[in-house]
């Protein structure tokens, strides 16, 4: 069978790194390839370039045979290539069909005469979406649909899924993998990127692993294993074993006692959760998110007022601030890294000093010492392995995986009572995961306790001491990790009783 | 990003350097002389020759240098405090009012506080850097307290402030020598700012604002307070994630910036008009053009230390062509308005990369 799409010796370059070096691959029909690699591979470079957002240095794409020319999206559409986007780029305030409608519906009604089509397409591939919903209240998941349907109903022969999962629930990713075994079935191609290897083993028949902008191997569904991939991505044998050894609990470190708090469109979101947390004890907070999770977390970060209840920290009314609770050793890993962790403009440097920029050495007096940024980050730069050109590169210019770690460097530095970590590993290549695994294991032997908010039920159950799950926002538990069953979590997440 | 049809498409650009901000900006102004060039021959004229007038009657006549050093000195001041309100998002279009209000309390204090005589300039700026700072800060509050958009409350407050000062100098404080136009009564010698022999340049408020350029510019780049600023303007989110008390930060800022445009109030009234007069002489629009000034620097207050006087310039030869060619006066508002049309239509080519051809 001929290729479908060919990359011939693709080369992008940036200022301080060459993203795609000399990559070359190719796409058949009727299948999906996984592509995987280390954070700031090149991997979203790749496939931005396939959807026409840049323009290779150098190298050839061939479709159908023949060289053609990317130079725009509409081009990539035109040619049959389309691309769910990690973030979704849909207007909030219109519906489904509106959305879809965009930039194909006929001029009159646009949304109304492209329902039935819309609705055979999805019919077709088990793709279950509301064309009247609007789009703001749909979850990760259903936007992604939404994203999907958007680039079938252009014609999609190629579909390209950047990190589809990592928003996903794992039901959501299921219901995904679904989808994208339907339209394998019926002869489209697939790219996706992940970097969770259980995902890729169940869903590709062929893997491509990039690394520092290299193909550096390219494996058949039957050659390929999680310790195989690994090494390819890394350079190096990964361990999986992460086992945590029961640490002996010390004194209580945060306590919470029916915890009230409302949302931010003011609906009750924590109805009465109570639980202790102890010092050298990870405590996993499962559930499906929306169900009071990141409620929860802002209000342990000083940033949520509570409504009713109390909340400890070391014996102490928590405060009400976020300054004076990193002061109190509070570390927060927040959910949005862009949004909240990161000032994307600021250089790394910069942005590693957040928390500290004005205390010694960063500050004396109320004057920056510009040395001590650089001397301070050149440290944690390395001690992260964080990818960066230098450290005077705006963060946002980062990949995915290193602005997570220029996050995980800064919160973690030091000794922290509490770690407030929301999905820390979002995002991560594995040797980054294991790392972070690690250290908070590393932490919690020196004495931290550690809240950690995860849709990973395998993170959770492999790191946690104790499991609480969340629901409408209502707490199940904690229980102890020996006492629970996957089965029992997944029931408790959706609301059933185990 | 899109293709056009014609083999132009646009590439986004991850980061814009140094070298291409300035080219692009450059380009910008080009065109915009271009286009009011365009304007000229519709009056008639040739353009070049009135570039050139423009050029060689400021920038190779000392009478012209002090002209542009002259108007140079508001639009430094207020453009330095708009430099930094712009870059933490607050966007005070609202200087021409402080600049007035500035200008109302210098005066009031110059009129009416008996003082001696060596405390009373410097008396003099602190009201009028008070009344700008407070009025700005005025719609700082409103934001914070009732998210009023700064926008509309300070563009409002101009008005307001306009009114006042008609009020004042047509009542309470009409001079007693009046006639036909109105205006306050004359300071005393001791309360106007010294100036360069045979011009009106009041190189004291020349000298505070440079300083202050530098100043902001080493407190932004160099210091804690800069550093939360910084924070503040570049990612709300982030400040609010560290803890950073925003409204602070924001009522500091809009103080700094209201009390600069008071301060440029100060300079006109006690440096060059010696009296409190109608609002229209009092600034000819500077707490507007400041905005383009501001714009040129891009986030930098040392900037404005070439961008200031660059506007100066435009402002200075507009002056020369209603004197000389008879054009309306209102031929520096095209100006003005036109470079700053093209430079926030330059900003696309600072965010993408033009690519021709397939
Ligand atoms: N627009 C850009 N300008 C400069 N450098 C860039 C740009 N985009 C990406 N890079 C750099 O190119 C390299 C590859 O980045 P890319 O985003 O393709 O990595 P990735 O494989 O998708 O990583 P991740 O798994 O973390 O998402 C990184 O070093 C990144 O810093
Ligand atoms: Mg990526």
């Amino acid at each position: 069978m001929s290729a479908l799409l060919e990359l011939k010796n693709i080369t992008k370059r940036f200022p301080g790194v060459v993203a795609n070096d000399k990559v070359s691959l190719e796409v058949y029909p009727g299948e999906v390839l996984a592509l995987l690699g280390e954070n700031g591979a090149g991997k979203s470079t790749l496939v931005s370039i396939l959807y026409g957002l840049y323009r290779p240095d150098e190298g050839e794409i061939w479709v159908e045979g023949r060289p053609v020319r990317i130079a725009s999206p509409m081009d990539a559409l035109r040619l049959g290539i389309g691309l769910v986007p990690q973030h979704p780029t849909l207007v909030g305030r219109h519906t489904v069909a509106e959305n879809l409608a965009l930039g194909i519906g006929s001029p009159l009604w646009p949304a109304q005469r492209i329902g039935p089509l819309v609705e055979r397409i999805a019919q077709g591939y088990g793709l279950q979406i509301d064309p009247r919903a609007p789009v703001f209240q749909l979850s990760p998941g259903e936007k992604q649909r939404v994203e999907i349907v958007r680039a079938l109903l252009r014609g999609a022969k190629v579909l390209i899924l950047d990190e589809p999962t990592s928003v996903l629930t794992p039901q959501e990713a299921e219901a995904l993998f679904r989808v994208m075994r339907e339209l394998r079935a019926a002869g489209k191609s697939l790219i996706f990127i992940s970097h969770k290897l259980e995902e890729v083993l169940s869903i590709a028949d062929r893997c491509t692993v990039l690394r520092r902008g290299r193909v550096v191997g390219s494996l058949l569904r039957e050659e390929a294993s999680k310790p195989r991939l690994a090494e390819l991505m890394v350079g190096r044998s990964v361990s999986f074993e992460r086992k945590r050894q029961s640490a002996a609990l010390g004194e209580v470190v945060l306590e919470v006692d029916g915890l009230r708090a409302r949302s931010s469109r003011n609906l009750p979101a924590l109805q009465g959760v109570s639980f202790r947390l102890h010092r050298g004890e990870i405590l996993g907070l499962a559930g499906v998110a929306g169900n009071g999770q990141s409620e929860l977390v802002e209000v342990l970060a000083g940033l949520r007022s509570i409504e009713a209840g109390a909340v400890r920290l070391l014996g102490q009314p928590l405060p009400p601030s976020p300054a004076r609770l990193f002061d109190l050793g509070v570390a927060h890993i927040p959910e949005d890294r862009i949004q909240m962790g990161t000032v994307p403009s600021m250089n790394v440097a910069e942005n590693l000093a957040l928390r500290t920029f004005d205390r010694p050495p960063w500050a004396r007096g109320g004057l920056l010492n510009p040395r001590a940024f650089e001397e301070e980050a050149r440290r944690q730069v390395q001690a992260y392995a964080i990818a960066t050109p230098s450290l005077r590169t705006p963060s946002r210019l980062l990949s995915g995986g290193n602005i997570q770690k220029v996050i995980l460097a800064r919160e973690l530095a030091g000794q922290p009572q509490l770690i407030l970590a929301v999905h820390p590993t979002y995002g991560l290549d594995i040797g980054a995961t294991e790392q972070v695994h690690r250290v908070l294991l590393e932490k919690t032997q020196q004495g931290s306790a550690v809240l950690l908010v995860s849709e990973d039920l395998e993170e959770l159950l492999s790191l946690s001491d104790r499991i609480g799950v969340l629901y409408r926002g209502a707490l199940q538990g904690p229980f102890a990790v020996e006492e629970v069953s996957r089965e029992a979590i997944g029931l408790w997440m959706t609301g059933g009783v185990a | 990003m899109d293709d056009w049809g014609c083999g132009v498409r646009l590439e986004p650009l991850a980061n814009a350097s140094p070298g291409r901000v300035l080219g692009v900006t450059l380009a910008a102004l080009g065109l915009a002389f271009v286009l009011v060039g365009a304007v000229f021959v519709a009056y008639g004229q040739n353009p070049l020759e009135v570039y050139r007038l423009m050029l060689s009657g400021t920038l190779l006549d000392a009478k012209g240098w002090q002209e542009i050093l002259r108007r140079s000195i508001p639009l430094l001041l207020i453009g330095v405090g708009l430099t930094l309100a712009f870059r933490t998002q607050f966007y005070n279009i609202g200087a021409e009012g402080q600049l007035l209000l500035g200008a109302v309390l210098a005066a009031g204090v110059a009129l009416f506080l008996p003082l001696p005589a060596p405390l009373s300039l410097p008396a003099m700026a602190l009201a009028g850097a008070l009344g700008g700072a407070l009025w700005c800060g005025l719609a700082a509050w409103l934001r914070l307290r009732f998210s009023v958009n700064e926008i509309l409350s300070t563009l409002m407050l101009n008005y307001v402030a306009q009114s006042l000062v008609i009020f004042l100098i047509n009542g309470p404080w009409r001079g007693k020598d009046v006639r036909g136009y109105i205006y306050s009564d004359r300071f005393a010698e001791y309360q106007q700012i010294p100036v360069w022999a045979g011009s009106s340049v009041h190189w004291p408020t020349l000298l505070l604002g440079v300083l202050l350029a530098l100043v902001l510019q080493f407190v932004l780049f160099r210091t804690t307070l800069g550093f939360r600023m910084r924070i503040v303007g570049e990612n709300p989110g982030a400040a609010r994630y560290l803890g950073i008390a925003q409204g602070r930060v924001l009522l500091l800022l809009a103080l700094i910036t209201g009390g600069m445009a008071g301060l440029a109030g100060v300079g006109e009234i006690a440096g060059i008009h010696h009296r409190l007069i109608e609002p229209s002489q009092l600034s000819s629009g500077y707490g507007f053009t400041a905005i383009i000034v501001a714009w040129l620097a891009r986030g930098h207050p040392a900037l404005v230390l070439l961008t200031a006087p660059l506007m100066g310039l435009v402002l200075a030869g507009g002056d020369l062509l209603k004197v000389s060619l008879n054009m309306p006066f209102r031929i520096v508002d095209i100006f003005s308005g036109v470079i700053l049309f093209c430079l926030i239509g330059s900003e696309l080519f600072l965010r993408y990369r033009v690519r021709w051809g397939r």
